[in-house]
């Protein structure tokens, strides 16, 4: 294949639109990431449109993670880091000064690796994001815990020990309480880095068919390892590599013709 | 050219094994964990033998000696002990004899030669008296004694004796006990409430003497109306002493005389009030014995110490040491778990947060006679003495709070300890996992939201673990005590029914500070080694039951933190 193996990317260029014609809700704007001397995110530019499931995938230690937690800042906790470039929610930027995190991480919710519900009640972990955004009212919490726990397609599991503790849970119920949780505070963004990967077959497809319904709501982002599941899942697909972003488009053109040496190589299965 | 390769074999050496698998060294972990294990026992049953065993009556023995002499006693122990120059070894007994009014200032306790002994009997007729004053007296009860006053003259009337007495001594005891009930009621209420308030008004009129200006137009008037008080006061501060002192002066009408297991009578009569119980030890039967072992227990935990801490029971100690290592919790905990979450939590990690963090630990190591000498420095001196200057001058030069108290020993004893709470908060919080806390920040928490909702709760076992361990070693801390309040007798308690209930500036009694007042201080050793194992074991009961107390908490907070299925 004769073309280049990483798109050249100007920095007056805008980030490309997302791929099918969707509306763009979040753009990556030329963005850096180091952490302490490492060069961790190169120059990565690209749209997640709306309403679309977005997977990120590429081998490990590829940036896709780093991406993810880059995009709600919860890389901040992580002593020794810097960006440059920007990332925009709906037009408002993210790494301007002066922004509040805490208010931007309530409209991007996050979805872990491995399950992290808290040491709390079904109930309590659903309506964490709402207490300490300082709801109070009780038909206020009871409406989120029925609608999200419905959301993740997990009410009918638990609705009948909504106060008994969620370490209760099996792992794959676990998970989805987690996506309850992420999605109780009405975000626009849910991301979701790798939220399969400590579950069984039958738990995971449970959660992939969640993902898909959840489509019909929120804008997905997720990271996966899993190239079978970002085919199933995903509307488009992003394939990263040593920091950079190599290739995005629909997930049918990049399983079936990818443009790039590298993405065809990943895919088919010869690195990663 | 090709070496056969060597496998290597499947059974290797015996000897190669042993030391591979560690076993040496699994074995000396298990001889460690023998040899603490043997010690911590060895210490609670000799404290638990000892202790107990106070309180288990023991037979009233009379010895007929060969010099016909005949002495009653409580046998304490048997030992051979090397007599005279010669060092010869011979078998001698050491008896609790008591009437130590009787012995002409000796000791109640005497050795007697096991040689000299011709026969030994346990009549059944043989009393105990548990007194007031002068310990234990062993022997009958001869007469019991009305003082009658004749043409201005006091005369002794005989009621009865022999047989008889001790039936009359029991009614008379029991009128006693109700004289005594009746006088302690006036005393601790309206004897009490009417000399506060004299206290008070003595603290004004001196506090008038030294500002009020004697020229002034006012001066008489109000020193008049101050004099009229006082006079109203002392009014009515006479009935009630009138009253207390008929009860005493009837107290001293009736006496009985005791006589010892020979037959001999006591020096003199001595008021029955002063008898506190009688048993008749020998005739007692097994339950009834141990009845008596469980009372005598009960009243030495609830009572309070007679004749110089040899006698009577600790109740006042272990109210203190109770008290104050709740108020030390109470303060070192918040304290502790503050300075760690801005340590762990807040503090940019670097050479000066280690630097914090070594001398936190490092002040562990400080001897805590030195944070003694520093709470007697600030707190009393410093803290206390401005106090004083500041709320209550006129009380000045007695101190309120610029002496010891139970407010400056606890705060002493949070300092000595709050590096254990930092430490272990430390370790708690470094223990929450990341993914929670990632949690509650993706869900939009603040870092004090995610602190307070997540990593706290997570947390608190860990903390508790460090309030358990700052409790024992507070509990059974002394030498800091001794010099910012605690007290070898002290008349109130730092909590009682009086406003404000809690006495921050008051004194206090503690059983460490006991145990040690008791073993070193005591003016009668061998009758107060008893009390030293009593009162230690129940120290550790009291260690015990805060600890256990604790770790119930814990347990429960864990089972709610425990991690989940998969």
């Amino acid at each position: 294949m004769a073309t280049p193996a990483i798109l050249p990317s100007a920095p007056e260029m805008k980030p490309p639109p997302p791929p099918g014609g969707a509306k763009a809700v979040l753009e990556v704007d030329h963005f850096n990431l180091w952490y302490g001397p490492t060069h961790a995110l190169k120059d990565v530019s690209m749209s997640f449109g709306e309403r679309q499931v977005t997977a990120l995938i590429g081998p490990s230690g590829c940036g896709k993670s780093t991406l993810l937690r880059s995009l709600n800042r919860l890389n901040d906790l992580i002593d020794n880091l810097r960006t440059e470039g920007d990332v925009r929610l709906r037009g408002d930027s993210v790494y301007r000064r002066g922004v509040d995190v805490i208010s931007l991480r309530k409209r991007m919710s996050m979805v872990f690796q491995r399950q992290n519900p808290f040491p709390k009640s079904i109930y309590e972990n659903v309506v964490f994001g709402l207490r300490v955004d300082g709801e109070k009212r009780k038909p206020v919490l009871d409406e989120a815990v029925e609608r999200s726990l419905r959301g993740a397609a997990i009410w009918d599991e638990v609705k009948d020990r909504l106060h008994k503790s969620a370490l209760e849970l099996s792992g794959g119920q676990q998970q989805r309480l987690c996506i309850a949780r992420a999605i109780a505070t009405r975000p626009e963004v849910l991301l979701m880095d790798e939220p399969c990967s400590a579950l069984d077959p039958i738990a995971t497809s449970k959660v992939e068919d969640l993902i898909i319904d959840l489509k019909r709501d929120f804008t997905v982002i997720i990271v996966t390892h899993n190239m079978q599941q970002a085919a199933r899942v995903a509307d488009v697909t992003a394939f990263m590599y040593l920091g950079r972003l190599i290739e995005m488009g629909e997930t049918t053109q990049i399983f079936e013709r990818p443009r790039f040496s590298e993405t065809e190589a990943y895919i088919t299965g010869r690195y990663g | 050219m090709d070496a056969p390769t060597r496998h290597p074999p499947l059974r290797p050496s015996p000897f190669g094994r042993l030391f591979r698998d560690g076993h040496p060294w699994v074995w000396i972990t298990r001889c460690g964990t023998a040899l603490l294990l043997l010690m911590v026992v060895g210490i609670v049953a000799i404290v638990a033998v000892n202790g107990l065993s106070t309180f288990w009556p023991r037979r009233l023995v009379r010895y007929e000696l060969k010099d016909g002499t005949v002495v009653v006693g409580e046998e304490i122990r048997r030992e051979v002990r090397k007599v005279g120059q010669a060092s010869v070894e011979e078998t001698q007994v050491f008896l609790r004899v008591g009437n130590r009014d009787l012995s002409g200032g000796g000791g109640d306790f005497r050795w007697i030669r096991a040689d000299d002994i011709r026969a030994t009997s346990t009549p059944e007729d043989l009393l105990a008296f548990e007194r007031m004053e002068h310990g234990p007296a062993y022997g009958r009860v001869r007469q019991v004694i009305e003082v009658e006053t004749v043409d201005g003259k006091r005369r002794n009337r005989v009621v009865a004796e022999g047989a008889a007495a001790r039936a009359a001594l029991e009614t008379g005891m029991e009128a006693a006990a109700a004289r005594r009930e009746a006088r302690l009621e006036l005393q601790e209420g309206e004897m009490d409430r009417v000399s506060k308030r004299q206290n008070e008004l003595n603290d004004e009129l001196r506090r008038f003497q030294r500002e009020a200006d004697p020229t002034s137009p006012s001066f008489a008037g109000r020193k008049q109306a101050l004099d009229a008080r006082k006079a109203a006061l002392d009014a009515e501060f006479e009935p009630v002493a009138a009253k207390v002192r008929a009860i005493l002066a009837e107290d001293r009408r009736h006496l009985v005389l005791l006589e010892d297991g020979a037959g001999n009578a006591f020096p003199k009569p001595v008021p029955m009030s002063q008898i506190l119980r009688i048993d008749a030890v020998n005739a007692l039967s097994f339950p009834g014995r141990v009845g008596l072992a469980v009372g005598r227990f009960w009243r030495f935990v609830t009572e309070a110490p007679r004749e110089a801490n040899t006698d009577g029971g600790i109740w006042p100690a272990i109210y203190g040491t109770v008290l104050m290592t709740l108020i030390m919790t109470m303060f070192v905990v918040p304290f502790g778990v503050l300075a760690a979450l801005y340590l762990r939590e807040y503090a940019k990690q670097g050479v000066m947060i280690s630097a914090v963090r070594i001398a936190v630990n490092n002040l562990a190591g400080v001897p805590s006679i030195v944070f003694g000498v520093f709470g007697l420095g600030f707190f009393c001196y410093l803290v206390g003495g401005w106090i004083d200057r500041s709320f209550f001058p006129e009380k000045l030069p007695t101190p309120t709070f610029g002496g010891g108290g139970i407010l400056w020993a606890s705060l002493t004893l949070s300092l000595l300890t709050v590096p254990v709470v930092i430490v272990a908060t430390e370790e708690a919080l470094a223990a929450v996992p990341r993914s929670l806390r990632e949690a509650a920040i993706a869900c939009g928490a603040s870092k004090w939201q995610m602190i307070r909702r997540v990593v706290l709760p997570h947390a608190s076992p860990g903390i508790l673990t460090g309030m358990i361990l700052a409790m024992a070693r507070g509990a059974g801390e002394v030498a800091p005590l001794m010099l910012t309040g605690v007290i070898k007798l002290a008349e109130d308690l730092p909590l009682d029914g009086e406003a404000p209930f809690l006495h921050p500036e008051r004194r206090f009694m503690h059983l460490g500070f006991h145990l040690y007042d008791t073993g070193f201080q005591s003016p009668n050793v061998d009758a107060s080694t008893p009390l030293v194992y009593s009162t230690t074991l129940v120290l550790l009961g009291l260690v015990l039951v805060l600890n256990l107390g604790a770790i119930l908490l814990r347990n429960r907070l864990r089972k709610r933190m425990r991690t989940g299925v998969f």
